[in-house]
Parts: structure tokens; sequence; C-alpha cells
């Protein structure tokens, strides 16, 4: 027995070693440069920054030497709010990125439950249809789903909605419907829709309904029973849906740029820039940082939620 | 209460179907036109098709996106796979906490973040054997980021098999790892399955990791695809939309069914065992120590 548990714990060490190795080198790793950039020095050749270790002559080791200067910058833009005229870059492409992905998460929502709601109260021979109809999409190129909205709201007389609303007479002049926040936020519930709906559809699925039964029977009219029935139960569906969306929104850079043109500036696109043509790697660092340390607060929330709620017996394990 | 009897139900269905549906309906009927406008349908023809298939420069981005996407799908199945082991079944040990945050870290990360991260770590002097950016960099990235999501598939699946066929394998001395082989990897094959298509979808749609890590000779798909949505249309981009939605709706269906007829038979056939020998279940003893939380 004390062999055979020896030998299970060895074993269990060269299991775990492959996949703790492969995320060490591929995500910790990573994770730590990231901050070590973040704290250099801007510098423009290749890499483009100066280590904040510093080798001394007749030194044993590197000398730990850090600039703060990348998030002095976000700390002062913080201060400098309110300021009229005040070069806000930072901060207005984070209030733009936290407020997109918020809209973006209240309308999947509202577009998400009654549809979830309804398929997982669909007969059950229909559901694996209707849902691999939502996943469908999903499957296909995402780029070319963003694509397809450019051919919609394509501003000129040729895009496909403004040739709709020409002809039935309705505008005299093609609209701007391209390259706005409004084409963004359409563009992002668009593709992160089957984010919201199938975890949805997981928990609504699961509902008993015999406690819709018995609340009808008890005489609730069916609004009182979805708000004190149905809502708090699905409560799980909806903070899953949520993060699984608002989360990505944030860093989003594919449909900004795309359907946002140059107008629509967020917090994802900031860090493509200061890697890419500004060749600022710390500044781009410190705000990868900063995005890690802003959304952590929900994924521990999240969390949280998760087992809090595990040892009412709801979903088991 | 059922749909069928509230027309409001079915109203709203519609509606979201058509949201999802009408903007890649408009790009396969554009598909079929003769001009050189990709909003407008003059004439049906299948010029553009044909276009695409002399377009080398979309060919070859179509066929590394194809062996990066295999290759990836392929890796994180296997580190997946063994990720969901560690976490189902080895319950809690120093360092478990972390090693869980670290697997599903890549699900909710923005991509932005990885993908800047990757590039510090293959641009980094002192790691010159990892290659530099380029091909092997797009891979392990890929591999990474369907890691977390093959991970959580499997771990569901591992959470929900009956673990007594491998106690008993256990008890009557077979050894761990074959027992994993002989008895785990067929109960959750369904679910490698399913990993392996998610991981593949997932790395052949890939634009932002592929994009930060490629070099001059590492375009993919998405990456030809979003700088073409730069400089320029032809028609050509929709015909290329049509033929990846009929390849994936083809595969998609077919593997559906597949699973599905999988799951009828399983479910027949643990029936047929159970109606023959219907106390064998409760006689396997449990002599290991529940490894479970």
């Amino acid at each position: 027995m004390t062999r055979r548990r020896f030998v299970l714990a060895r074993g269990r060490f060269w299991t775990g070693l492959l996949p703790w190795a492969w995320m060490l080198l591929f995500f910790a790793l990573p994770f730590a440069l990231i901050v070590k950039v973040s704290l250099s020095t801007p510098q423009l050749a290749i890499p483009p920054y100066v280590s904040p270790f510093v080798m001394e002559p007749g030194e044993m080791l590197p000398h730990f030497r850090p600039d703060f200067a990348s998030y002095r910058r976000l700390h002062d833009e913080l201060l400098a709010l309110g300021t009229p005229g005040a070069d806000l870059q930072y901060l207005s492409a984070w209030g733009g990125s936290l407020l997109l992905a918020a809209l973006t998460t209240l309308l999947c929502l509202l577009i998400g439950y009654p549809f979830a709601y309804y398929i997982a109260r669909s007969r059950e021979a229909a559901r694996n249809t209707l849902l691999m109809l939502v996943m469908l999409p999903f499957w296909t190129s995402f780029l070319l789903r963003v694509y397809a909205w450019m051919v919609l709201l394509d501003s000129s007389e040729l895009g496909l909605i403004n040739r709709l609303l020409l002809a039935a007479g309705v505008i005299d002049v093609p609209l701007q419907l391209l390259y706005n926040a409004g084409a963004v936020l359409v563009g992002m519930v668009y593709s992160y829709l089957p984010f919201m709906v199938l975890p949805l559809y997981a928990n609504l699925v699961k509902l008993d309904q015999r406690l819709l039964e018995a609340a009808a029977d008890l005489g609730a009219r069916p609004w009182t029973t979805f708000l004190r029935v149905t809502l708090p139960l699905s409560r799980r569906g909806i903070v899953a849906g949520s993060m699984l969306v608002f989360i990505p929104a944030v860093g989003e850079f594919v449909i900004p740029d795309l359907l946002g043109g140059g107008n629509v500036l967020m917090i994802g696109r900031r860090i493509w820039d200061d890697f890419g043509p500004n060749q600022d790697w710390p500044m781009a660092a410190a705000v990868a940082v900063t995005m890690v340390l802003v959304l952590i607060a929900p994924i521990v929330l999240l969390h949280r939620h998760g087992r809090a709620n595990g040892g009412d017996g709801e979903e088991g394990r | 209460m059922s749909v069928r009897s509230r027309p409001g139900a079915t109203a709203w269905l519609l509606a979201v179907y058509a949201f999802l549906y009408v903007p890649i309906l408009c790009l396969i009927v554009f598909s079929f036109t003769a001009g050189e406008i990709t909003t407008q349908l003059d004439g049906f023809s299948l010029c553009w098709y044909a276009e695409l298939a002399r377009d080398e420069e979309l060919i070859d981005a179509v066929l590394l996106s194809l062996r990066v996407g295999a290759l990836a799908a392929t890796a994180a199945v296997v580190v997946g796979t063994v990720a969901a082991l560690v976490l189902a079944r080895f319950g809690r040990y120093p360092g478990s906490t972390a090693f869980a945050a670290m697997t599903t870290a890549p699900m909710v990360m923005p991509e932005v973040v990885i993908g800047l991260s990757l590039v510090l770590l293959f641009a980094h002097p002192l790691f010159p054997f990892l290659g530099g950016r380029g091909v092997v960099a797009i891979w392990a990235a890929h591999t990474t980021l369907c890691t977390a999501y093959v991970s959580v598939l499997v771990q569901s699946r591992l959470r929900e098999m009956d673990r007594s066929l491998e106690e008993a394998a256990l008890d009557l001395g077979c050894p761990p790892f074959k027992v994993f082989f002989v008895i785990t990897v067929p109960v959750i094959a369904p679910a490698l399955l399913a990993g392996w298509l998610l991981a593949f979808t997932l790395s052949m749609d890939d634009f932002v990791l592929a994009a930060m890590l490629s070099d001059p000779g590492s375009t993919t798909l998405p990456v030809l695809v979003f700088a073409r949505l730069h400089h320029g249309l032809k028609p050509e981009i929709n015909a290329l939309a049509t033929v990846i939605v009929v390849l994936v709706s083809l595969t998609v269906v077919i593997a559906n069914r597949a699973m599905l007829s999988a799951q009828r038979r399983r479910a027949a056939a643990l029936r047929h065992a159970a109606g023959i020998s219907p106390t064998a279940a409760p006689t396997v003893t449990l002599s290991i120590p529940d490894m479970r939380r």
C-alpha cells in the first residue's frame, strides 16, 4: 500500500511535468518579462528598451535599477483628470474601452438572455440544432464576420443598409454608418453574443420546471415568477457570460480598428501602437500590466462567486 | 410552456438568428458577382472563385494556417489533457492554485497582452534557442492559448466520468500509465475530439497573436486577410468567406452527428451492460485513496 502510494506520487510528478514546464515557459516567464520591460527605459534600438538590470564593473550580480517613467505617465494622467486641456491619451483610451465593453456586455445580456431562455425551453429534439446554429457563425472566420459588417455599414451609396434606405426614400444622402463608436458596438455585440448565450443556456437548461409550476400554482404572475425564481437561479450563468464578454472586449483590437477606423481609440489599440509604430515597449508593457491588474478584480470576484455558490449544491462539483 | 405556444418567443429567436446570419449571407450572395464591387451583385459569375484558386499568396497563407492549426491543436490536446488530469485528479498540493490560474488565464487575458508577453520572450537575447519570431513562435502561442480551452473541456469530462472502471483496473494490477491509455482515453475521447476541433478553429482564426509574432516568412490567413482589408478590397474576399463558411458548416454538422450517435451508442451499451449484470458496479471496492478534492 505505501509502496503503491509512493509510485503514484512519483508518477504524478512526472505526469505534471509537461504542462507545468509548458505553462512556466510560455505563460509565467513571458509575464515576468512584461513586468521587467515595463520598468525599463525606452530607447530606439533593438530591443527598443534599456534593461533595468545594470552590470557595474566589478559587480558579481547585475544591479536592479527600475525606471518608473511609464507608470508615472499613467499616474500623471490620472492626476490631471478634470484639468481642462490636459493630454489624457491613455486615460481616455481606458475610459473608452471600459465603457464600450460594458455596453457590449449589457446589450449581449439583453439580447442573449431571452434568446438562451427560449432555446432552453424549446423541445429537447430542437435544442441541439438551435444551439448549433448559434455556434456556426462562431466557428467561421472572425475577421470575415467583422468584414461582413464593413460591407453592410459602408458609408458610401454602395453600402447595403444605405442602399436599402436610399431606395426606400427614407434618406437622401448616405448616412455615415462606418468608422464610429456605434459601428464598433454593433460589431462587438455581433462577435461576442455566442459567449453570452452558451453559459446562459447551460445554466437555464438545468432550471427545474417544477419550481416555475409551483410559483404559478401559488398565484405568481409570469413576471413575478421570472424576477423571483428564474432570474436569481440563473445568476451564475449571467455572471459567467458577462465575464466571458466583458474581459476580452476591454482588450479588443481588431473590431475597433476595422469598424472604428482611427476614430475609436481603445486600450488594446494603444498597446499595439506603442509596441509597433511608436517603438515604446516599456509603455506598452506598463499598459499591459495595468490592464491585467484592472481585469484581475472581476476574475477574482467571479472565482469567489463560483466557489461561494458551489457549496449550495446547485452544480455539484 | 413550450415555445411553440408563444409567438413572441419565436419572433425573438428568428430576429437573433437573422442578426447572426444576414451579414454572412450577404457575403455569400456578393461572392457571385461579375463586377469589381464587393457590395453589389452585377450579374452572376464564378470568376472570383477562379481568381481565388489562382491567388498563390493566399493559398500559401491557407496552407500555413492549416499546418499551424493542426500542429497547435495536437500539441494543445496533449498538454491540455495532461493539465486537465493534474487539475481534476491530483487534488490540492503546494502550487496547485498557481497551476490552475496559469492554465486558465490565457482564456480570459486579452490577446494583446498575451501577444506582447510572448514577443518579449521570443525577442529576448537570453532565449535565442527559441528561434525568434516566426512560425514556431505562432505555434507555441496558439498551443498555450488552446491548452486552456482543451483543459477546461477535458476536465469537465474527467469529473463526470465514472471512476470505478479505472479503480477496478488499478486493483487488478494494471499500471496507472496503461489504465490511462486503455480506459481513460477512450472514455474521454469525445472531449478530446471536441477540444482538437475547438483548438484548430481558434488557431485558424487568430489574428492578434499571429500578427504580433509573425516575421516576413510567416503570414497566416487572418494576417493576410487583415492586410487586404486595409488595402483595397476585391470580391475575392467574399468568395473566400463563402468557401470557409461552407467548409466549416459541413465539418460542424458532420462532427455533431458523429458525436450524437456515439453518445447514443454509449448510452445503449451502458443500458445493455446494466441489464446483464445489475450488481456488477457496487462490488468494486475502493482501495485507492480518493484523489478527488
